[in-house]
């Protein structure tokens, strides 16, 4: 599934989409981005809180397909502009980390 | 120019996690007994005894700072230095819109105690001190700076609350040019892993929870002391932190 399709049948919002058609191959939660760096892996979805513009060089790093941030986590306009320039899908949803995993999971 | 023993972080029995015996007069006593000269009380998100712990190491013979040692909202742990005490008190109060409004529960967490210069509890501080504000890193460092604080990342080499473990390496925002070190930190591990912490002016200190745990007079700095008076050499640490004074540990 792509990125594209994962947000419109999700219903997740889009803060920045510079490569919709990107795959999504599997899907990784955390928040604390040393332990995210040494374990995440590439393609997958990565839901998390944390929206450190740090986020966007873990995701860079290990060419995720996206970032999924969840439980309405507010994201400063930085890392919204940084992520459209860095070519990094980021997208929101109200649900928390749990909820957001359950629903990756029936979808993917 | 003379060498200053140093410690720049230390929790007084105001928060929850450090001991009961962590009195101002104790702390200051204890620090004078090893042999420092220059002591920061930085207890968690409040500057509730820096008064009364500038009053103790008056009679100590101590160089005091008032401090605080902030959690953000990412649960890093970044300690704020305040040149003046009134600087620390009026952020102390300010900080308080920001903090977790959760009762603490001392038969859990511990006593939060507010004391006067003679060691006497004169209050307690009801909601819980540690947990994360509701400020991001960004954030808190330009609120505590526009209070006059000096900030840097706390004891980076550690996992839980160092800001290397949670962002995964320092950001670029905000540029801290002091990072502290834990007294078992492997510094040089640390650079070869993160090579922009060689560029940084590097503080250790003791996160002391514990009278026995403040720092012995093994970190020191070079400052300049004449004419001497407690409050030159607390600005010539100031100027030391900002990068105005040149020069490294001593």
């Amino acid at each position: 599934m792509t990125v594209r399709e994962l947000t419109e049948q999700a219903g997740f919002r889009v803060l920045s989409m510079p490569d919709g058609e990107r795959e999504i191959e599997g899907v990784y939660a955390g928040d604390l981005l040393s332990w995210v760096m040494g374990r995440a892996s590439e393609g997958q979805a990565f839901v998390t809180i944390m929206t450190n513009i740090n986020v966007l060089a873990v995701a860079s790093l290990l060419d995720l397909s996206c970032v999924i941030l969840s439980e309405d986590a507010e994201a400063p306009s930085e890392i919204i502009v940084s992520a459209e320039e860095k070519g990094i899908n980021l997208l929101k949803t109200e649900l928390p980390t749990y909820e957001t995993c359950l629903l990756l999971g029936s979808l993917l | 120019m003379s060498k200053y023993y140093y410690d720049l972080h230390v929790h007084s029995c105001l928060s929850p996690c450090g001991d009961d015996d962590m009195t101002v007069n104790n702390i200051s006593g204890m620090a004078a007994l090893k042999g420092l000269q220059i002591i920061a009380l930085t207890d968690h998100n409040t500057c509730g005894n820096c008064r009364p712990f500038y009053a103790a190491c008056r009679k100590n013979g101590l160089i005091p700072v008032a401090g605080m040692e902030l959690t953000t909202a990412e649960e890093i742990h970044m300690v704020c230095l305040f040149e003046e005490l009134e600087q620390a008190e009026a952020f102390d109060r300010k900080l308080r819109e920001y903090r977790l409004p959760v009762k603490n529960k001392p038969e859990i967490f511990g006593n939060q105690l507010l004391l006067d210069e003679n060691d006497e509890v004169i209050g307690t501080e009801p909601y819980l001190l540690p947990p994360a504000t509701s400020l991001p890193i960004e954030e808190a460092f330009k609120l505590a700076s526009s209070y006059g604080a000096f900030c840097f990342p706390a004891h980076i080499d550690r996992p839980s609350n160092g800001i290397l473990g949670i962002l995964g390496t320092l950001p670029d925002h905000p540029s801290f040019p002091v990072v502290e070190y834990s007294g078992t930190a492997d510094i040089k591990a640390l650079e070869d892993a993160h090579p922009d912490l060689k560029t940084k002016r590097a503080l250790t200190d003791s996160d002391a929870h514990y009278l026995w745990d403040i720092s012995e007079a093994e970190n020191a700095l070079d400052l300049p002391d004449e004419p001497y008076s407690s409050a030159f050499v607390r600005h010539q640490l100031f100027r030391y932190l900002r990068g105005e004074l040149g020069g490294g540990n001593a």
